[in-house]
């Protein structure tokens, strides 16, 4: 029993996310002929708008960041056994407080300063608002998944009624734009890469976060007694862990990630809050991290694909209904859900 | 005698893995043929392919000289062949009747159930052969040994003629064990094949007729229970001379290390637990807690490693050197010198995904001696792994590498133990059912460890409902009733009624019944 993982096991977990895509991506052509389109020439011509053009990368790019985020914000409590379904609820409340904070900022603070502060008001408003959740996970032993959804609700209303109510721009439904110096500068503007696409070094910290995610999970003793009491609550209570710690700081850092997220939209590519401005992102989270198994590493490739999926899908959008590319992506989900559950029970 | 069952040359291979080689045997009808082998011996893979879950690689079943090729249980059933297995297949919240139907209803899907005719069979196989049950009672009212007669019953209404047991002792109290032995026996007077998988000695010695051994996946031996005895059994099982109980060497206890006065435990209900529980126990000796389970053993051992919800009135006095341990957290009671193996060992004590080496640190993982920056010192740490692996002789593969799942439960256990009496500066060790599931030849090495403990002066408090390990283990011994420390034995009366093991355990049974 020297080697408890064979090799042919090794293997069939690499392939069974491959093996789910490629399937995934068979359903989706087939589901392009059913509406009458050529399944090849859709796809050939995603490509060449995604990965054929710098301007294509780049918004891959910033998709693929903000799915980072929002895919941590639900892979770090879920190490947990949380289910964390209020990304989009943190992601808006980290959006609106960037927006604010932005736009309250002298022109002449320094840059450096003003993007700081943005983005910790962002980090802290999707904290708290997922914190919330986890206290009354602790308090009340309230299920994560109503609360999270709940909360939702609420954000959806609280920034909606802010925005039309007290901070929209007459006439318009976004808010005041952000200071100059809050903006979070694009690859094209300082590097000339990405041909006017809104891809910026939020990409750079995203990438920063996934690793420091993984490095605390697996690394470190508290990502010890974290995943501890994910695998095995009653056990981490026999070991003298504290579970309420670990709830809150999961539901806090996801939080967090949620706000991270908003900041690259808001400082780095809208410059204000809008209505609809996460446009449901903070859902896709849920599929990104499942996606990965919750693996802060391998969520960077699934973000990849999602940020693929989503962008391709608008770039066809002429040809193909979007819709087309909303199936894709939930069939792809379920069948890597299918896919492990049968490689499992193979093995 | 004709033969019920006969396997020739049974191979059964997992990938590379041979869970049983060449398994040739004959089993007589109307016999009691029992299958004893420690953990992992291949017994369950053997009864599996008997019951038709798994298929064979190579070899032959014949069922009455018939030869047979079981694809499901299904077809395992219609050919007369019944499990009752370890751990109950009933539906709690259905009845005794309709469980025993359950999947032999024998009428159309949708119309009505013949529960009529059903209880009268149920009820006049209960009478043949003494399993009284209510037929109309809840499953979930019944007790563990009521339930297990629900189970034969289930057999019976099958009709099937060849019946196996999966360690079925496990969970019963001594006089439901006799009750069970004595059903057994009526069902092989009625011409009944049964065949009995355990790795309990005793039990197979005094009900079996046959008894097979196996020892990693082939059989070593069959021989008529009446010329054998239980230590040539042991030895043919592990494959090496067994000492049956270990040297106790005389204990010289010290101070007073774990004092409780007078505790009580009362759940929100106001049903009471613990009632004026008093006990202490002091450094270099090993109290003994007797006790049929369910009189307040575990009560006793969430109070001391601070696993009550809070919603319990506890009543009186527990002090470790001189400070009360109330209102203690679980990770201040191991800086108080505090160590424990719970019961259950893999829901409690290990994280059954994480590695050999993480579990070593379980518990221990705030030990700053195995840290280095904000993760642990790798060096370290598989130092100490493979110290405590070569010291237990925890058999496994790389140990920062293999999960401890991989482990068979007797090396788990060691794993758990080598990590609790490892600690440094512990005072008082708690263990609960320290060798429970686990193997003869595990059992040794555990119980020299916890007696090498005890003459490093440790303080120790043993809870197991094997009363064999208490005779042999304890220094002194409390009897448990009802919550509370109804009987204590001193240390000279110990040594002394040790003379008689039978005398005592039936002493000690007196006690805690």
């Amino acid at each position: 029993m020297n080697n408890p993982v064979p090799m042919h096991r090794k293997y069939f977990r690499i392939f069974i996310p491959l093996l789910s895509l490629l399937s995934a991506l068979c359903l989706g052509a087939l589901v392009i002929a059913l509406a009458d389109r050529d399944p090849l020439m859709i796809f050939q011509k995603m490509f060449y708008a995604t990965l054929g053009s710098s301007y294509g990368m780049g918004q891959v790019l910033f998709k693929m960041t903000t799915f980072i985020f929002v895919g941590l914000a639900v892979a770090i409590p879920f190490r947990l056994r949380l289910f964390n379904i209020g990304g989009e609820g943190q992601l808006l409340m980290g959006a609106f407080a960037a927006a604010l904070t932005g736009a309250a900022l002298p022109e002449t603070i320094p840059s450096t300063v003003a993007i700081f502060l943005c983005t910790l008001a962002a980090m802290t408003a999707g904290a708290c608002w997922a914190l919330l959740a986890g206290v009354l996970k602790v308090q009340y032993g309230v299920n994560e998944v109503i609360s999270t959804i709940m909360l939702n609700f609420i954000a959806q209303g609280i920034t909606g009624y802010l925005l039309t109510c007290h901070f929209a721009l007459p006439s318009t439904v976004h808010t005041t734009p952000v200071t100059a110096a809050a903006t979070i500068p694009t690859f094209y503007k300082v590097a000339g890469w990405f041909t006017n696409s809104p891809a910026n070094f939020s990409t750079i910290v995203a990438l920063a976060t996934a690793l420091l995610c993984w490095f605390m999970m697996f690394h470190t003793r508290f990502g010890y007694e974290m995943r501890a009491t994910g695998l095995q609550p009653d056990a981490a209570r026999y070991g003298g862990i504290n579970a309420t710690v670990h709830t809150l700081t999961a539901m806090g850092t996801g939080g967090a990630a949620a706000g991270l997220g908003a900041a690259n939209i808001i400082l780095g590519y809208k410059h204000y809050y809008e209505a609809g401005a996460t446009s449901g992102i903070g859902f896709t989270g849920i599929a990104v991290a499942l996606l990965a198994g919750a693996h802060p590493l391998l969520l960077i490739l699934s973000a990849l694909f999602f940020g693929f999926l989503e962008y391709g899908g608008l770039t066809v959008n002429s040809m193909i209904p979007k819709e087309i590319f909303m199936i894709i992506e939930a069939a792809t989900i379920l069948l890597v859900i299918s896919f492990t559950a049968l490689g499992k029970r193979l093995l | 005698m004709a033969v019920a069952l006969r396997l020739s040359a049974v191979t059964k291979k997992f990938g590379n893995f041979t869970a049983n080689s060449n398994i040739s045997m004959s089993i007589e009808k109307g016999t009691i043929h029992a299958i004893v082998g420690e953990n992992g011996a291949g017994k369950s893979t053997l009864t599996k392919m008997i019951y038709g879950m798994h298929l064979p690689t190579s070899g032959e079943l014949f069922i009455e000289g018939k030869s047979r090729r079981f694809a499901s249980p299904r077809e395992a059933i219609r050919a007369g062949i019944g499990m009752a297995h370890q751990h109950f297949m009933l539906v709690p919240e259905l009845s005794v009747t309709e469980n025993i139907i359950l999947g032999h209803e024998q009428s159309h899907l949708f119309s009505s159930l013949p529960l009529k005719n059903a209880k009268a069979t149920i009820k006049k196989d209960a009478e043949t052969y003494g399993l009284a049950v209510d037929p109309d009672a809840l499953v979930t009212t019944l007790s563990v040994g009521e339930q297990q007669r629900v189970e034969i019953l289930k057999l019976l209404f099958r009709q099937a003629s060849i019946m196996i047991f999966d360690e079925p002792t496990a969970v019963l109290t001594p006089s439901e064990r006799e009750r069970l032995f004595e059903t057994l026996r009526s069902l092989r007077s009625q011409g009944k094949t049964i065949i009995l998988i355990t790795h309990k000695l005793d039990e197979v010695l005094s009900v079996a007729d046959t008894i097979s051994v196996m020892r990693k996946g082939e059989i070593v031996g069959t021989v008529a229970a009446s010329s054998v005895t239980k230590q040539e059994l042991a030895r043919m099982m592990v494959g090496r001379a067994v000492l049956m109980s270990v040297a106790n060497p005389e204990a010289s206890p010290g101070k007073t290390v774990l004092s409780l006065k007078s505790l009580g435990y009362r759940t929100r209900q106001g049903e009471v637990k613990l009632q004026n529980l008093t006990l202490q126990v002091r450094a270099g000796e090993i109290y003994g807690i007797a006790g049929v389970e369910g009189n307040g053993q575990s009560e006793l051992l969430q109070i001391l490693w601070a696993l009550t919800s809070g919603e319990e009135i506890i009543s009186g006095e527990a002090v470790v050197n001189g400070a009360s341990i109330f209102g203690k957290k679980t990770a201040d009671r191991v800086l108080m010198g505090i160590a424990y193996t719970p019961e259950n060992r893999l829901r409690h004590a290990v994280i059954t995904d994480y590695t050999v080496a993480e579990n070593l640190l379980f518990g221990r993982h705030r030990e700053r001696f195995f840290h280095r920056g904000a993760g642990f010192n790798n060096h370290v740490v598989n130092r100490y792994a493979d110290e405590l692996i070569t010291d237990y002789d925890i058999r496994c593969g790389t140990p920062a590498k293999q999960p401890l799942s991989a482990l068979s439960g007797g090396n788990q256990q060691k794993v758990v133990l080598a990590r609790e009496l490892n600690r440094p500066a512990i005072s008082l060790l708690i263990l609960a059912q320290p060798t429970r599931g686990v193997d003869i030849g595990a059992i040794e090495t555990i119980h020299k460890k916890i007696i090498a403990a005890r003459d490093r002066g440790m303080a120790i408090l043993l809870v197991s409902s094997e009363l064999e390990e208490i005779m042999t283990l304890s220094t002194r011994i409390g009897c448990i009733y009802k919550g509370s420390i109804r009987h204590e034995f001193s240390q000279e009366e110990v040594s002394e009624k040790k003379m008689d093991e039978q005398e005592f355990q039936k002493e000690i049974g007196f006690h805690i019944t």
